[in-house]
């Protein structure tokens, strides 16, 4: 949903996983470099384990054996 | 007119429909017993494709021909009882609980994943094999999921849309992700016709198609359908990782490697898209389809698993996977 002036972009936090910010996104590092997504929901790690930063890829996942059932 | 060319026939069913498209009166047998097996996957397939793209001599209005939509009815009914019967649901078990299983991602290579063995073990001619059976979804990437659009409402239907304009390509034709498949297969030396590799593909692939074409044609299983479809955005962004990897350790070519990490990243997203509206959306409206968001969660990966299983004993035991034989080698693709 694109923000606008009279409704605020949305931002949802979660305690396991991304922020999820309504796009498109410009993300500043600390090196002052910028990275840019345009799509309509941008998932930005907070785990720190993500290979695609800032972009989550799903690394904050619970690894484990699988069991019988998944 | 469709340029697709009609799959052979796997069998007495299959062979009696693919005549009565072309225009024979004769009368169809009774259904193939098997409800996995080649004779009825084929079949199913071919009635689906009227749906989509259809076949070169077959009338574009067959698709509703009601001699063609009651023989589909009936494979559909053995398809769907077999996948009813092997998934059975549990009434206490929530949508919810069956994504975070999926979500558990294994230590390592349990033997049974797919992508696992191919970033670690496959070869470039068995990537290739993956990629051609693939194609029958990945060349309708996201086509089977729209059909579910009119039978959501409200917070269901917009994030639904929303994932569905990203695999569309969002508004650029270059950037469709049946079109950046269509480039991983140019990379790997693979003919990108629609439909040039059915003949190839064994029971057990048609199978995973042909439960979304199921799913989807059907507004009485909506519910599955968005389960299935959550099942894949969950899955497919750790995978993709990994199928990105073999295919950087194999020299596959940019486009190959790009199909598979523009899907870790975008499907990082819409795995939160799904679970958070479409799935919890859906079942805000309609509470009683709990049970069978389950089922389609259970039931693509069943299908998925008897899928690995068959392509990796064929890859394990030293053979080529498809029906058709060897695919010829890639004369692209690859770097001394």
């Amino acid at each position: 949903m694109p923000h606008t002036p009279e409704r605020p972009r949305r931002i949802r936090v979660q305690r396991d996983g991304p922020l999820l910010v309504e796009g498109p996104v410009e993300v500043v590092d600390e090196n002052g470099r910028i990275t840019v997504s345009h799509r309509f929901v941008v998932a930005v790690c907070t785990c720190r384990r993500t290979r695609t930063p800032p972009w989550c890829d799903t690394s904050h996942r619970r690894r484990t054996k699988r069991d019988e059932t998944s | 007119m469709s340029d697709v060319r009609l799959p052979e026939p796997r069998g007495p069913f299959s062979a009696a429909l693919t005549d009565l498209m072309r225009g024979s009166e004769s009368a169809a047998p009774p259904p193939p017993a098997d409800p996995y097996g080649d004779d009825l996957q084929l079949a199913l397939y071919v009635l689906y494709e009227l749906h989509y793209l259809g076949f070169a001599g077959v009338p574009d209005d067959l698709e509703w021909d009601p001699r063609l939509l009651a023989l589909r009815a009936a494979l559909e009914d053995r398809f769907l009882g077999a996948l009813r019967a092997d998934v059975p649901v549990e009434a206490s078990g929530t949508a919810g609980q069956a994504l975070d299983a999926l979500q558990l991602e294994p230590v390592g290579d349990d033997g049974g994943s797919l992508s696992y063995f191919l970033r670690d073990h496959g070869t470039l001619e068995q990537f290739r094999e993956y990629a051609a059976l693939r194609s029958l979804y990945h060349l309708k990437e996201a086509d089977p999921h729209a059909w579910v659009i009119p039978r959501l409402r409200g917070r269901a239907k917009a994030a639904m849309v929303a994932v569905e304009f990203d695999e569309f390509g969002a508004g650029r034709a270059d950037q469709i992700h049946a079109r950046l498949f269509a480039d991983l297969m140019t990379d790997l030396d693979l003919d990108t016709a629609y439909g040039r590799y059915v003949d190839a593909a064994p029971a057990e692939a048609l199978a995973t198609v042909n439960m979304m074409s199921l799913f989807g044609l059907h507004r009485a299983l909506r519910g599955a359908l968005v389960g299935h479809f959550a099942t894949v955005e969950v899955t497919s962004s750790p995978a993709s990782r990994r199928l990105a990897e073999a295919l950087g350790r194999m020299g596959a070519g940019e486009a190959a490697v790009r199909f598979y990490t523009e899907h870790v990243e975008a499907d990082a997203v819409h795995e939160q898209v799904v679970r958070h509206d479409v799935v919890a959306g859906l079942l805000a409206d309609e509470p009683s389809l709990e049970a069978d968001v389950v089922f389609g969660i259970r039931a693509t990966g069943l299908l998925e698993d008897r899928l690995a299983a068959r392509l990796l004993a064929d890859w394990r035991a030293g053979r080529n996977a498809l029906r058709t034989g060897r695919i010829i080698p890639a004369t692209v693709g690859t770097r001394p």
